[in-house]
């Protein structure tokens, strides 16, 4: 049982740090919301595009978290929906770190639809593959505790987790990608704007790789 | 691939400007019969350094007959915007295009003084994967390498409309045509934008048989050139106005929209007026009902002159036309820089009010029936033409070769390639620094100029200067 809370606070702290990762890195948007508010010469255009962002990132989040809540219910394929879904994350971080191309369709998204922009660039980036692990051993201990509920109880709690793992994780990224946004904005000034920047596209992928290798893991040894 | 955002992008004009002056130049060197290879000159610029305003290093390529024109860079300050997706490309790459035998040459310009072509797109690839041919501008943008064409497919180029594609920034591979929906236009020159707002803004020169083999005097008397601009929706990739400055308008050339993404406001200049020989600049804006708009805000005179001064085109007018044949904007927005070719001059004017632009400095150079010297004594072929303009504005550089066969027509005693530098004041006015002066190898001339780490008509700003 003490395993337990600290395997869910654990967890529950990389939903955290997966937020906080995502949202400092420039590619996930926060220069746009820099961006608008110089653009519209108003600081309240920060926190809306922000909020867009964020909007964009949550519907990306749930989206891909979501089919993993509705699979959960098979509650005796436990076990290999989870290896199954390291496989998966494991294979999107070996897949952009062989194919390191851009994906162009992104270019074309018009510059003022930032959620619809943050939502892609989020789904093309397999930033939601990275929450799945996690979200399947939060689900696997909640299941564990509460013993075997009947599937529709049990698929409503996995749905509940999925929104809060997913709300969680873009409450942390949005704080961290603002909190830098702001201190661009109102003290650092532009320059900073390129020096915050490094290219995380080989650890972006191998963090994928990690958190797959551990979805696995946790799977062999129970949680 | 940069581990960090290559040292030359700014997220601003402001901060562009701010950064270190440029080291080294980049020139066009053209053989106008192709007798000789074309090239890239490498001038060094290095306040100080033992060969400051000399050639040191030729990229002649292995071909002949290509005219070098135009060209551009693989990537610049807008890969700062987290929607480009490029943030880590690095400026090492000039996209230098033949605009007579439509090959294209991807030059490394890593460390200049050994800088080699990279890569060469053959004519052919081109004409199968766009059925565009004579490429022209370059710009980095959203999808890529943007590059205008002037010519559509077949021998002559009218074979279709001409039209802009897109290449790939780090392969360097044609990507395909650019347009979803071109709407009225059918001719091409010069393009440029403003990535935040999302609008593209397109000109026109002539259809290849229109200036290939030099300019057709009675297609410019019958106003068969260009004289609309094109507004396009950037991302849609689709044509949302065609502006008719009128037919007497004719070749409307470069486009130079403000740098400073906020504005919604740029210049094209006109090379002739046919009612009266002026030169003219169109301040084009968007007005509060998203419609575009335009007006005529400068004119430049011709000047009379005896037929007999003049050469054959231009005797039956008795007057020397000012040919506004490039125009360029310093990245504070303020200046902005005309070439009349015709006349000799390179003028200056203050557009800090875009719609009323002032006159603020003035060089004589070079010009038809005129061939004023430079202050050193020696000559200037041609008029002033190609115009760039360092990044902190103080500096401008121009060249002073047109297109070979219009070169010929318009000067048929001139012959040469020379590159000269003026100093701006601090409240505006242009000197010509007496100690700048290239003169390129003999047979080749010279156009357009790239200066290390961007210029003033290269790169794009996604954040406003503040």
């Amino acid at each position: 049982m003490i395993d337990d809370i600290t395997s869910v606070t654990a967890l529950w702290g990389a939903v955290i740090f997966s937020g906080l990762y995502h949202g400092i890195n420039p590619g996930m948007g926060w220069p746009l919301a820099v961006s608008a508010a110089l653009m519209e010469r108003n600081h309240k255009a920060m926190p809306k595009a922000l909020g867009m962002l964020a909007l964009g990132h949550f519907l990306a989040m749930i989206g891909i978290l979501l089919p993993f809540s509705m699979m959960v219910m098979l509650v005796d394929l436990e076990k290999e929906i989870r290896i199954g879904a390291g496989i998966l994350v494991i294979a999107m971080g070996v897949y952009l770190l062989i194919n390191r191309r851009h994906p162009k369709f992104l270019a074309r998204v018009h510059p003022a639809r930032l959620a619809l922009w943050s939502f892609l660039a989020a789904m093309a980036h397999g930033a939601g593959l990275m929450l799945v692990p996690i979200y399947l051993g939060i689900c696997a201990i909640a299941a564990d505790d509460t013993g075997h509920l009947a599937a529709q109880s049990l698929m409503t709690d996995n749905i509940t987790t999925a929104f809060v793992v997913a709300a969680v994780h873009t409450m942390s990224m949005t704080l961290a990608g603002g909190l830098i946004a702001v201190v661009i904005y109102f003290w650092l000034g532009l320059k900073f704007l390129s020096r915050t920047w490094f290219n995380l596209d080989v650890v972006w992928a191998l963090s994928l790789v990690l958190v797959g290798g551990f979805g696995m893991f946790s799977a062999f040894t129970g949680h | 691939m940069n581990l960090r955002p290559d040292p030359t992008f700014h997220a601003s004009p402001k901060l562009a400007m701010e950064a270190p002056i440029e080291n080294y130049a980049f020139t066009v060197m053209l053989s106008p019969d192709g007798s000789q290879s074309d090239g890239i000159a490498v001038i060094d610029l290095k306040p100080g350094s033992d060969t400051y305003g000399q050639i040191v290093h030729q990229v002649i390529v292995p071909n002949k007959g290509d005219e070098f024109h135009h060209f551009g860079w693989n990537a610049c300050s807008s890969s700062l915007s987290p929607m480009s997706g490029h943030a880590f490309l690095e400026r090492r790459y000039l996209i230098v295009p033949g605009i007579r035998s439509s090959r294209i040459y991807v030059i490394d310009v890593k460390d200049p003084l050994k800088a080699h072509i990279h890569k060469t797109i053959e004519p052919e690839e081109l004409f199968k994967k766009t059925g565009y041919s004579r490429p022209h501008t370059i710009h980095c943008g959203p999808e890529g390498i943007y590059v205008s064409c002037l010519g559509g497919g077949g021998a002559d180029g009218t074979d279709g409309p001409p039209g802009i594609f897109i290449m790939d920034c780090e392969t360097f591979e044609i990507i395909g045509q650019y347009e979803m929906d071109r709407g009225k236009q059918d001719k091409h020159y010069d393009f440029w934008w403003n990535l935040p707002q999302d609008y593209m803004v397109s000109s026109e020169w002539g259809l290849p048989p229109q200036f290939e083999n030099g300019i057709v005097p009675e297609d410019l008397l019958s106003n068969k050139y260009g004289h609309s601009i094109h507004f396009w929706d950037l991302r849609a990739r689709k044509n949302i106005q065609t502006m008719d400055f009128g037919e007497n308008y004719q070749m409307a050339l470069e486009i130079r929209p403000a740098h400073d993404p906020t504005k919604s406001y740029g210049f094209c200049g006109v090379v002739v007026d046919t009612t009266n020989l002026q030169g003219a600049i169109f301040t084009w804006w968007r007005g509060d009902d998203g419609v575009w708009q335009s007006k005529k805000t400068i004119t430049i005179d011709p000047r009379p002159e005896d037929p007999a001064n003049l050469p054959p085109l231009l005797q039956g007018f008795g007057a020397v036309p000012p040919l506004v044949t490039d125009i360029d904007l310093s990245l504070d927005d303020k200046y902005l820089y005309v070439a009349c070719w015709g006349l000799g001059e390179m003028h200056q004017y203050d557009v800090s009010d875009p719609m009323n632009p002032v006159l603020a400095g003035k060089v004589e150079l070079g010009g038809i029936a005129k061939g004023e010297n430079h202050p050193n004594g020696k000559p200037f072929a041609y008029g002033p033409q190609m115009v760039e303009i360092s990044r902190d504005g103080k500096r401008v550089y121009w060249t002073n070769s047109l297109y070979s066969t219009w070169d010929d027509q318009f000067y048929p005693d001139d012959e040469g390639g020379q590159m000269v530098m003026a100093d701006v004041g601090e409240n505006g006015g242009l000197t010509l620094n007496k100690d700048f002066y290239i003169d390129f190898p003999a047979g080749l001339r010279s156009h357009q100029i790239r200066l290390e780490g961007g210029d003033c008509s290269t790169d794009s700003f996604c954040y406003p200067s503040v």
